[in-house]
């Protein structure tokens, strides 16, 4: 019989404990299954970010750091700097990345730093049982916005590929989903363009992920999947946003 | 007279609204009492459990470790505290849920089809009252009344139909103690 | 009795806040305090005052720092990772002498640690906790009236010596339930006004300047010989303790917050055998009680510290008795909750012991 699903080398046999419907599981295997198709797990190193993700060293089978909360892009950032033929893949949700590390987001994207960024927006602060992210939606509700995210005292949710996308720094920038296999496939894509760009020298690569909280947003998985096509993808419209290739 | 409970079960059978109505029903015989829940990311994966401590005199740590009364919900919450209780404490045990026998022979076993007498009543979701009934009915660490007063706290703003669906169960639950 | 409702501690920290008229809440989520932010969230709005989730606890202390400067009562709040954060904030306010209320529910460290909770924060706490000479006063209360009851007296504190003042508890006391008698605020009527320094007041005649910055010729020792002035009246006013059953004791153990709580069960068990022990707790960490440990330990053999740090707290119990007594510890952290046995036997080993042995836990 021919085998059709396997582990990647890159992802360690283990159950993840991820809440049934969470897109973290599936985004940590096309980060893994990437550094295998490039042949890279030796000299990979993922951060764990804060947040759900934390554990993703359980699930990684290369080195892995846990950086403090939104400081990821800093770490990033001394580790490539010191040792010019790592991998860095910068894993990082949407409170992380958008809400306390913004600046250090910010200025890893103007240096032009050479690592690749995985976004992972879900919306919420999931590790902390669901306040309020930078990119929850207008009206959305959750712990710290118990009558819906009020855009006069709280702000717009942040796109962070349109904040981002005309540093000079950045050589490629993309938003993808996980709600569907094709988009899952379509992702997959864009993370291969910025390993590539990322080994090939050519710079900052970014990709943002929409993805899923079922737990936080109290629904079921399917329920969440449905909600993220009707109401995430309208406002985190998908595509490439920046392609230092399609430039040149 | 101290007594440590914990209430454990699957998130969704309201694990924690049994340990508040217990918490909030010996406070209104003016006993001391506390609440702790198990918090944070250890909720992930679907269980729940929490600690309430009954006492005449003040209270140490909230956390009952090793509890004197376990009410038990569902099967891996038996296997997860059945080593835990103090010997000579009381297993109270959702037999609807839980095919197997406590496998401890110091400890008082109580059994209660939960589930069942839930859905006799109207509905399973009441299987938490049935629980807390017969562990009040039995014990009479907090009177069935005072319980039946604490949901009039804890549940305002609910329809009079839920209110009496608790009502009967936790009423049907002490009936099994009878 | 008054009317008692059950509360969470995390919960009662804030509609405390909000009865003493806190006019501006600034946070970033964090367990296990996050119960209180949620429940400012919601009641701020309610009450039409100012609440912010901002995007870190280092731009929450500095929308602290701007409303504390324009004179209203304002307060932040989180745990371990997120106060390291502050402290920097924490010490401008300090150096520019504003009131300010913060809490922290102390979770296990270093580092992210865990979520459990412990008081391993007990120096960061005490020890001014960033950068300069500086103190804030610190309540640990020990049961959710406490912690309501303290938070009152935190705002009022803040504004009489215009410093920060720290509620420090921890993961079981911000996240258990217990009834609380949910007692009016009461202003002092003695508070000094803010009138004379808040900015971006129109009745102020000359402009205010707010600083931390001090770089005249000796002007910032000049500064800090003032802070210090104020720093012995608060360790000659403020300090406070509870004493249980320290007459006839010959032993007494040292604790606060939830060890506290334990370490009083465990005295009782300890009398129930025959074994004398008393129990001081510390309700203020800074001031430190340190002068009526110093006249107990003239009074006993042995003292001993329960402490959900690994001997924080027992560094200052040995400088405040000086060598008088010998001090132990009985140390737990990370998650780890002392238990009456355990203390107990620790109680009954010491006092069979001889010399000037120490005798740990660990
Ligand atoms: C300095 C600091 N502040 C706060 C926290 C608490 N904290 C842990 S995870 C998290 C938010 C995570 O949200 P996100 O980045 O969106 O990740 P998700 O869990 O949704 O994947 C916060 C606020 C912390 N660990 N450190
Ligand atoms: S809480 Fe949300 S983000 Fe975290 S594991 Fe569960 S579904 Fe995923
Ligand atoms: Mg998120």
């Amino acid at each position: 019989m021919e085998r059709i699903f396997t582990m990647p080398e890159a992802m360690k046999p283990e159950q993840t404990l991820y809440c049934p419907g969470c897109g973290h599981g599936i985004i940590h295997r096309l980060v893994a299954e990437l550094v295998d198709e490039f042949g890279i797990r030796d000299r990979t190193i993922g951060i764990a970010p804060v947040g759900c993700s934390v554990f993703a060293d359980k699930y990684w089978n290369f080195d892995v750091i846990s950086a403090a909360h939104g400081r990821a892009p800093a770490v990033a950032t001394g580790m490539k700097r010191g040792r010019p033929d790592s991998f860095v893949i910068c894993y990082q949700g949407d409170g992380d990345l958008a809400a306390i590390g913004t600046a250090e987001t910010i200025h890893a994207a103007n240096r032009g730093e050479h690592f690749v960024t995985v976004f992972v927006n879900n919306a919420i602060y999931g590790m902390t049982g669901g306040q309020m992210a930078p990119t929850t939606l207008v009206g959305q509700r959750s712990m710290t916005c118990q009558l819906g995210r009020d855009p006069a005292i709280m702000g717009y949710p942040i796109r962070v590929c349109e904040l981002l996308k005309d540093l000079p720094g950045v050589a490629f920038m993309a938003r993808g989903s996980v709600d569907s296999p094709k988009n899952v496939l379509k992702t997959k894509k864009y993370l291969k363009k910025a390993y590539s760009n990322v080994l090939e020298g050519k710079g900052y690569s970014f990709v943002e992920i929409v993805s899923t909280c079922p737990t936080n947003w109290g629904m079921t998985p399917v329920k969440a999947l449905e909600w993220l096509r009707e109401n995430m993808l309208e406002h985190y419209e998908l595509g490439v946003f920046r392609d230092c290739d399609a430039e040149a | 007279m101290v007594s440590k409970i914990r209430c454990a079960g699957f998130g969704g059978q309201g694990i924690v609204l049994m340990g508040k109505l217990l918490a909030q029903a010996g406070m209104m015989e003016d006993k001391h009492t506390t609440f702790f829940p198990q918090y944070g990311a250890a909720m992930r994966g679907g269980t729940a459990n929490c600690s309430v401590v009954v006492s005449d005199d003040a209270i140490a740590s909230p956390m009952a470790q090793e509890p004197d009364v376990v009410l038990i919900m569902n099967g891996p919450s038996l296997d997860k505290f059945e080593p835990a209780v103090r010997p000579g404490g009381w297993i109270f045990y959702n037999t609807s849920l839980i095919d197997r026998e406590v496998e401890r022979d110091d400890v008082e076993v109580f059994k209660v089809a939960a589930n069942e007498l839930a859905d006799e009543v109207g509905s399973t979701r009441s299987a938490n009252m049935v629980m807390l009934g017969a562990f009040a009915g039995k014990l009479g660490t907090v009177s069935v009344e005072a319980l039946l007063g604490s949901l009039d706290v804890m549940l305002t703003g609910k329809g009079d139909k839920i209110m009496n669906l608790n009502r009967e169960a936790m009423k049907r639950g002490a009936a099994l103690a009878e | 009795m008054s009317e008692r409702v059950l509360m969470k501690g995390n919960e009662a920290i804030g509609e405390a806040a909000v009865q003493a008229g806190c006019q501006c809440y600034f946070g970033y989520p964090i367990t296990p305090q996050n119960e209180l932010t949620a429940y400012m969230s919601k009641r701020m709005l309610e009450e039409g005052r100012v609440f912010i989730q901002s995007e870190s606890e280092i731009a929450a202390i500095n929308m602290c720092f701007g409303a504390a400067a324009v004179g209203v009562r304002t307060m932040t709040s989180s745990s371990g990772p997120g106060i390291s954060l502050k402290q920097e904030g924490i010490s401008y306010v300090a150096g520019a002498e504003l009131p300010l209320f913060f809490v922290n529910v102390m979770r296990g460290g270093p580092g992210l640690g865990n979520i459990a909770p412990s008081q391993a924060d007990y120096f960061q706490c005490t020890k001014g906790g960033g950068h300069g000479d500086y103190r804030v006063i610190v309540y640990a209360p020990s049961d959710v009236q406490e912690q309501y009851d303290y938070t009152m007296l935190g705002f009022d504190l803040a504004d009489r010596y215009r410093i920060p003042v720290l509620l420090a508890t921890d993961g079981i006391l911000g996240q258990m339930m217990e009834p609380l008698v949910l007692k009016k605020y009461k202003d002092p009527g003695d508070l000094p006004s803010k009138e004379a320094w808040r900015l971006g007041d129109p009745a102020t005649k000359e402009p205010i300047w707010i600083t931390s910055v001090r770089l005249g010729e000796g002007e910032l020792e000049e500064h800090n010989f003032k802070l210090q002035k104020k720093y012995e009246e608060i360790a000659e006013k403020e300090v406070r303790f509870e004493e249980i059953s320290l007459d006839d004791a010959d032993i007494v153990m040292v604790a606060y917050g939830t060890s506290a709580r334990v370490a009083r069960s465990a005295m009782e068990m300890a009398r129930a055998e025959g074994i004398k022990a008393g129990l001081l707790r510390p309700i203020t960490l800074w001031p430190f009680p340190e002068k009526r440990l110093r006249e107990i330990a003239d009074k006993v053999d042995n003292m001993l510290a329960v402490e959900m740090s690994l001997g924080q707290m027992w560094e200052d119990v040995r400088l405040a008795v000086c060598g008088a007594c010998r001090v132990h510890l009985h140390g737990r952290t990370a998650g780890g909750v002392p238990e009456e046995t355990a203390i107990v036997d620790q109680i009954r080993k010491i006092m069979n012991s001889k010399g000037d042995e120490i005798i740990r836990n660990f």
